[in-house]
């Protein structure tokens, strides 16, 4: 075959190896645009599947942002644990007053204020709005409070109890009241909110991967004759697989910028009814947005999921496709 | 080129497809391979184009024992050889151009390469002027052209053809088998399934003749 060789070696001059690393990422950026290209070709079905993934994915993160939200407002509350004690109706105010003395002294406590009988007695008519009902009792009904912040290092939530319930013992006291239960309550639910985010969002993203995983499936049992063919031309499977987990490439990315835009989208319609509610309160709180980091994040594991999506269903089904 | 020693394939469920195969192949020949339908003309194609393994026996391609050829070699080894289907086994969702780049393109050559080869092989099967064209849109022996177009685009030194010519009628038949006579003559080794003996006589290559899964007979061209 000397006619042959000269040829031969003209494609030697071809595949050395720097022009065949060129040639290798050249295939890429190229497969990299025409799977976009193909994606862009079919715009309603590929619009439908990158929809499915963005809402799939909006969901979990949307309430992921709810709870972030949720924790900024009553971030403020944690510290602010308080304890109110309420005397016996027996004990005057000056006893009341050496009482405080007496507790203010204790390790646990970082500041206490004593409100009368008479303080508690006009707070009550102003805040109550029974002001001139109350003038009418021949006895002040109220008790003396005792309000105690405890000091930082007492005011873990088992600590606080400990502490209450020693408060509680002392004779003069009728009832000790932990203000902050609710907010532990609230802490409580919001963990499970939290746990329950984390479940949504594991199985929406195993949706995620199955929807990618099927429509890739689909794509390449439509394109099974092309592979058939590119194979009997000495196509590796590299080669077949590329352009499959580059559209799950795109599926991913595109589905996730959707989500992004889902959520920023469902903010700013809440966040004008936030604003009016956190004004109600007298609060300046507004819903704060996604982030650039959480987006980036998200994107990044959609991109993620596209992979793992197509790379599973290739894998799974490419190697049935062989000539026959 | 190709050499088979005491082959024998056996398909599942019992079909003795070859039986006992010896010949061999010299580089730059031209042969035909002959027989009835069913007779393992086919069966002998995909041994060497790796599609088929042999179930006992030897089969040498270019002293590479195809029997021992693993998954991952395979595609490097098929880009040697050059396949013609009868059915052409072309894409109708792109140019003639981009059918017969594919090749060139799976091996990794650079675009102006890939340019420049393949208006050259296009330009030898005569279907320059229709690069551009979807191949759908071509006759049967166009289509059939554009075939070998893709077969011969990254040179291999084998060509294969199963029943090139199946569809064609005998002046078409007679155009594609001179076109494979000219590859043949710059050195490419060609081997051609077909059942159009009359062709066959008038052109006068080898002929392995197989029936019934054993080569009965090495014709040697008649001169």
């Amino acid at each position: 075959m000397s006619g042959h060789s000269s040829n031969q070696r003209g494609a030697a001059d071809n595949s050395q190896p720097s022009s065949r690393f060129t040639a290798y990422l050249l295939n890429h950026a190229q497969v990299f645009i025409s799977s976009l290209g193909k994606l862009y070709r079919a715009p309603v079905s590929n619009l439908m599947t990158v929809a499915v993934i963005g809402i799939a994915l909006a969901f979990p993160m949307g309430l992921y942002v709810l709870l972030q939200n949720m924790q900024d407002v009553s971030g403020g509350w944690n510290g602010a644990s308080q304890i109110s004690l309420f005397t016996k109706l027996n004990v005057s105010d000056d006893k009341a007053a050496e009482l405080g003395q007496k507790i203010r002294l204790m390790p646990e406590i970082e500041s206490l204020h004593v409100l009368s009988r008479n303080e508690a007695m006009s707070e009550f008519q102003a805040l109550s709005g029974f002001g001139q009902a109350l003038e009418v009792l021949e006895e002040n009904p109220l008790p003396a409070v005792l309000i105690i912040h405890p000091s930082s290092n007492h005011s873990a939530p088992d600590k606080v109890a400990v502490l209450v319930e020693k408060l509680r013992a002392m004779p003069e006291i009728d009832l000790a009241q932990l203000d902050l239960q609710w907010v532990e309550r609230l802490y409580a639910m919001m963990e499970i909110g939290q746990r329950g985010i984390y479940v949504i969002a594991a199985l929406l993203s195993l949706a995620v991967l199955l929807t990618i995983g099927n429509t890739i499936r689909l794509d390449i049992q439509s394109r099974r004759d092309e592979i058939v063919i590119v194979k009997l031309i000495g196509a590796t499977n590299a080669f077949i697989r590329r352009p499959f987990l580059y559209t799950g490439f795109w599926y991913g990315l595109l589905g996730g910028i959707v989500a992004w835009i889902m959520i920023e989208v469902s903010l700013g319609l809440l966040s004008g009814p936030v604003q009016r509610l956190a004004g109600l309160y007298g609060s300046d709180f507004s819903l704060s947005s996604l982030g650039i980091t959480n987006a980036l994040l998200l994107t990044c594991c959609s991109m993620v999921l596209g992979l793992i999506g197509s790379w599973i269903a290739v894998g799974r089904h490419l190697h049935e496709i062989e000539p026959t | 080129m190709i050499s088979f020693q005491n082959l024998f394939k056996r398909y599942p469920g019992g079909h003795e497809a070859l039986n006992n195969i010896c010949f061999d192949m010299d580089d730059g020949e031209m042969a035909f391979l002959t027989g009835h339908s069913g007779a393992g003309k086919s069966t002998l194609l995909k041994i060497i184009s790796l599609i088929e393994k042999p179930t006992r026996g030897q089969a040498l391609l270019n002293n590479v024992n195809l029997s021992r050829v693993s998954r991952r070699r395979i595609p490097h080894l098929r880009r040697q050889i050059g396949i013609i289907f009868q059915d052409h086994q072309l894409l109708f969702d792109r140019t003639v151009f981009d059918n017969v780049a594919l090749p060139l393109v799976i091996a990794g050559y650079r675009h102006q390469e890939i340019g420049r080869r393949v208006r050259a092989a296009l330009d030898k099967v005569g279907l320059l002027n229709k690069e551009k064209q979807n191949p759908i849109t071509l006759s049967g022996g166009e289509q059939q052209r554009v075939g070998i177009a893709r077969a011969v685009v990254n040179k291999p030194p084998l060509l294969l053809a199963d029943e090139p010519t199946g569809n064609l009628d005998p002046e078409l038949s007679q155009e594609i088998m001179s076109l494979f006579e000219t590859f043949n003559q710059v050195g490419v080794t060609v081997l051609i399934a077909s059942h159009d003996l009359e062709l066959i006589k008038r052109m006068g290559h080898r002929q392995l003749i197989l029936s019934q899964g054993q080569l009965l007979d090495q014709q040697e061209p008649l001169l």
